[in-house]
C-alpha cells in the first residue's frame, strides 16, 4: 500500500460524506464573516481559505462539559435519611476534525501533557481525544499575525495531527502521521499519493519560508527573568489591555477552567467551563484579597504560563503555537509576539 | 473507561458531628459512606480536601484531624463566602462530597529530634492541629514542643477543649494570647508576632511552623528572621482560590508552582525562590 494518499478536489464532498457515516465530523464553514467549525451536513459549504476564527479545541475540550450529574433524595417519612446517586456520562462518539491547522493541532499535544501525562488521565479529555481523528490542512500562506516558525512550528507541522493534507493544483496530498490517520486513507475517493509528495514538499517549504518571524527562535531560558519580573515592563507593554479575555477564549493552548454547580429541586449537575486568567474574579479570594488584582499582573501570568512556567514543567516546550489569533482579534491590538520579542532581547 | 480513577468525582460522606468553635467557625467530623473507603483512606498531616455541598460548590480545607486518629476526618470552616455559608447550614446526618487528600504535607520526617515551635492565629490553628496531634501521638520522636496561639478575643480561640488539655500536659508549652483585654482573661494580651518576640524562642535545632491571617504570617516571618531562624527552618501553609485541586485549572499558581498540588506547605526559602508575596 502507498504511504500517502491523494484526494482529488472533486471527490472532497463524497470523502466527507463517507467519513460522516461512521463519525461525528466537524468541518470549518463560513457564517457571516466568521469561519467556525460545525458538525458536517451534506451540502454544507466547506471553507478552507483561511484559518477558522476559533480553533477546534472545543471538540475535544468542550467550552462547557458536564462532569457528573446527581440526584439528592431525602426520605419523605424520615428526612434524616438522605441518599445521593452520582452519574458520569462518557460514551463519546467516534469523531473526526477536518481542516484543523497545524498550530491548532499542536495545541492538543500541549493539552495532552497537562490532561493525560502529568496528572493521571483526565478521563473526559482523554475519552474524547482517543475517539477523535484530526485531519490537518497545511497552511499554503501565512495569515495575519501568525508566527509559528519562530516557535519551532511549521505551516506543515505534524505534531498533534493524525493526517496532514497539503493542497496541490488538482487535489490534496494526504500524509498519515498516526494509525488513525492511516485508517482515513481507506476512505472512498482516496487515490495513491506518493507521486505528489515532491510537489507537496516544495509547497510546504515555500509556505514555511513565507511565515513572519518576530524573533529568530525562542527557549524559556532566553527570556530575561529580570525584565519579566519588572512591573514597569508589563505596565508599559499591556497598558492598553482591557482584560476582555478574547485571547484566552480563542487560544488553541489555553485551558484554564472553572467549575459551576446547577441544581433544580433534587437533580443537579457539576459543570466544567473554560475560564480566563484575564478576569479579575479568576483569582479573587473570599476575603477580598486578590493575588493578581491588576490587568498587567494577569497578562504577565498569561505570558509567564506559556513561555516560562509550562516549559519549566514540560521539558522546555513552549505553550504557544504562534497561531496569531490573540493578535488578530485583540480589540486593542496587544501583540504577544512583540512582547515576547522584547522579553528575549538582551538586558 | 468508567472504571478509571476520576479526580473530579467527589466521594460521598456523612457529617457525623458538628462542633461550634467560635461565633463564626464550626468543626465538622465526617466519615465516608463507603466503609471500605474509610478503611483504605490515608493521608499525611497538612494535606487538604475539597468539601462539596451539592448544588452549591466546593471549597478547600485542611484535614485537621491527624492520620493517627482515623475514626473520622475533621474539617474546620469559617463562615466567609457562599460555600462556607452553605457548609454552616449543614446538619448532622447531611451528605457532602469530599475530594481528598490533595496537596503536599508537613515535612515531619526532617523534624524528628528537633524542637518544634508552632505559631498560630485564629482559624490558622487548624493545619497546625493535625501536626500537633500527630506529634503528640508520636511524642518520643520530637524534642520540646512550644505552641504560641492567639485570637482576637477568648471567644475566637478554636479547639478550646484541647487547649485546656495541652495546657496541663508537662510535655507541651502552650502560650495563649488575645488581642485586647477581655473580662475573665488572665493570660497574655497582645498580637501573636509581639508575643513571639516576648517569648523569644531560640532558633537552635528548632523548626518554626506558622499559619494564620496573612498579616500575622507576614510579621511572624519578620520576627522569626530577627530571632535568627533560618529560612529552611520556617514553614507555613498558603491559601488561594482553588477549583480543581490537582494543579490544572490555573488559579492558585505562584510562577510554575501550584499551591493546591505543590503546596499548600512551603518552607520560607521555597517561597522566596518562587517569588511569592510574603
Amino acid at each position: 500500500m502507498a504511504e500517502t494518499g491523494f484526494l482529488p478536489k472533486d471527490k472532497i464532498e463524497g470523502f466527507l460524506e463517507a467519513i460522516s457515516k461512521d463519525n461525528v465530523l466537524f468541518t470549518p464553514v463560513l457564517e457571516g464573516d466568521v469561519v467556525i467549525f460545525r458538525p458536517f451536513k451534506a451540502g454544507n459549504s466547506l471553507y478552507l481559505d483561511r484559518p477558522a476564527n476559533n480553533s477546534p479545541k472545543s471538540v475535544i475540550y468542550p467550552q462547557s462539559d458536564i462532569l457528573f450529574s446527581y440526584e439528592y433524595k431525602k426520605d419523605i417519612d424520615d428526612p434524616k435519611k438522605v441518599s445521593v446517586d452520582i452519574e458520569t456520562h462518557m460514551d463519546y462518539p467516534k469523531t473526526v476534525i477536518f481542516g484543523c491547522r497545524p498550530c491548532d493541532a499542536i495545541g492538543f499535544n500541549i493539552y495532552d501533557r497537562v490532561f493525560i501525562e502529568s496528572n493521571g488521565p483526565d478521563i473526559y479529555y482523554q475519552g474524547r481525544r482517543d475517539k477523535t481523528t484530526i485531519i490537518t490542512l497545511s497552511c499554503p500562506t501565512p495569515y495575519a499575525g501568525c508566527f509559528c516558525t519562530a516557535l519551532g512550528g511549521s505551516p506543515a507541522g505534524k505534531e498533534g495531527t493524525d493526517l496532514l493534507m497539503t493542497e496541490l493544483e488538482k487535489g490534496f496530498l494526504l500524509e498519515p502521521v498516526s494509525e488513525k490517520g492511516k485508517a482515513i486513507l481507506k476512505t472512498a475517493g482516496v487515490e495513491e499519493g506518493d507521486q505528489y509528495l515532491e510537489e507537496a514538499q516544495k509547497k510546504q517549504q515555500q509556505a514555511h519560508n513565507a511565515v513572519n518571524k518576530p524573533f529568530p527562535s525562542i527557549s524559556h531560558t532566553e527570556i530575561s527573568r529580570k525584565r519579566f519580573d519588572l512591573d514597569e515592563f508589563w505596565q508599559q507593554a499591556v497598558s492598553k489591555c482591557i482584560s476582555c479575555g478574547a485571547c484566552t477564549f480563542l487560544c488553541p493552548t489555553c485551558y484554564c477552567f472553572n467549575f459551576t454547580d446547577e441544581q433544580t429541586l433534587e437533580k443537579g449537575e457539576r459543570i466544567r467551563s473554560w475560564d480566563a486568567c484575564m478576569f479579575y474574579h479568576f483569582t479573587l479570594e473570599t476575603s477580598g484579597h486578590n493575588p493578581r488584582p491588576t490587568r498587567f499582573q494577569r497578562y504577565k501570568n498569561r505570558v509567564g504560563h506559556k513561555f516560562l512556567f509550562y516549559p519549566e514543567k514540560y521539558n522546555g516546550v513552549i505553550a504557544c503555537s504562534g497561531c496569531g489569533r490573540c493578535i488578530r482579534y485583540c480589540p486593542v491590538s496587544v501583540d504577544i509576539s512583540k512582547i515576547v520579542s522584547q522579553l528575549r532581547s538582551p538586558e | 473507561m468508567e472504571q478509571s480513577f476520576n479526580p473530579y468525582l467527589p466521594e460521598l460522606a456523612t457529617v457525623i458531628k458538628i462542633i461550634d468553635e467560635t461565633p463564626n467557625i464550626k468543626t465538622y467530623q465526617v466519615i465516608f459512606n463507603d466503609p471500605e473507603k474509610m478503611k483504605s483512606f490515608s493521608f499525611e498531616p497538612g494535606q487538604v480536601g475539597q468539601l462539596y455541598v451539592f448544588g452549591v460548590g466546593e471549597a478547600t480545607f485542611v484535614i485537621n484531624s491527624p492520620p493517627t486518629r482515623m475514626d473520622y476526618l475533621q474539617f474546620s470552616v469559617m463562615k466567609a463566602g457562599e460555600v462556607t455559608s452553605a457548609i454552616h447550614e449543614l446538619r448532622e446526618g447531611d451528605q457532602i462530597g469530599i475530594r481528598a487528600p490533595l496537596g503536599n504535607s508537613f515535612p515531619y520526617e526532617g523534624m524528628k529530634g528537633k524542637k518544634i515551635l508552632f505559631i498560630g492565629g485564629g482559624i490558622g490553628l487548624a493545619p497546625l492541629r493535625t501536626l500537633i496531634l500527630f506529634m503528640l501521638d508520636n511524642r518520643a520522636d520530637y524534642s520540646d514542643i512550644t505552641i504560641i496561639y492567639g485570637a482576637r478575643t477568648p471567644l475566637d480561640l478554636c479547639y478550646k477543649y484541647e487547649l485546656t488539655e495541652w495546657e496541663t500536659r508537662p510535655d507541651v508549652d502552650l502560650i495563649l494570647t488575645v488581642d485586647n483585654e477581655y473580662p475573665g482573661w488572665d493570660k497574655r494580651i497582645g498580637f501573636v508576632p509581639t508575643v513571639l518576640n516576648e517569648v523569644a524562642p531560640s532558633p537552635d535545632n528548632t523548626v518554626a511552623i506558622t499559619c494564620g491571617p496573612p498579616i500575622m504570617i507576614k510579621f511572624v516571618l519578620q520576627n522569626l528572621a530577627k530571632l535568627n531562624f533560618k529560612d529552611d527552618h520556617v514553614i507555613t501553609t498558603l491559601e488561594a482560590r482553588m477549583k480543581c485541586g490537582i494543579g490544572i485549572c490555573g488559579r492558585c499558581n505562584i510562577g510554575s508552582k501550584y499551591i493546591c498540588k505543590d503546596g499548600p506547605v512551603f518552607s520560607l526559602d521555597q517561597l522566596k525562590e518562587s517569588g511569592a508575596e510574603i
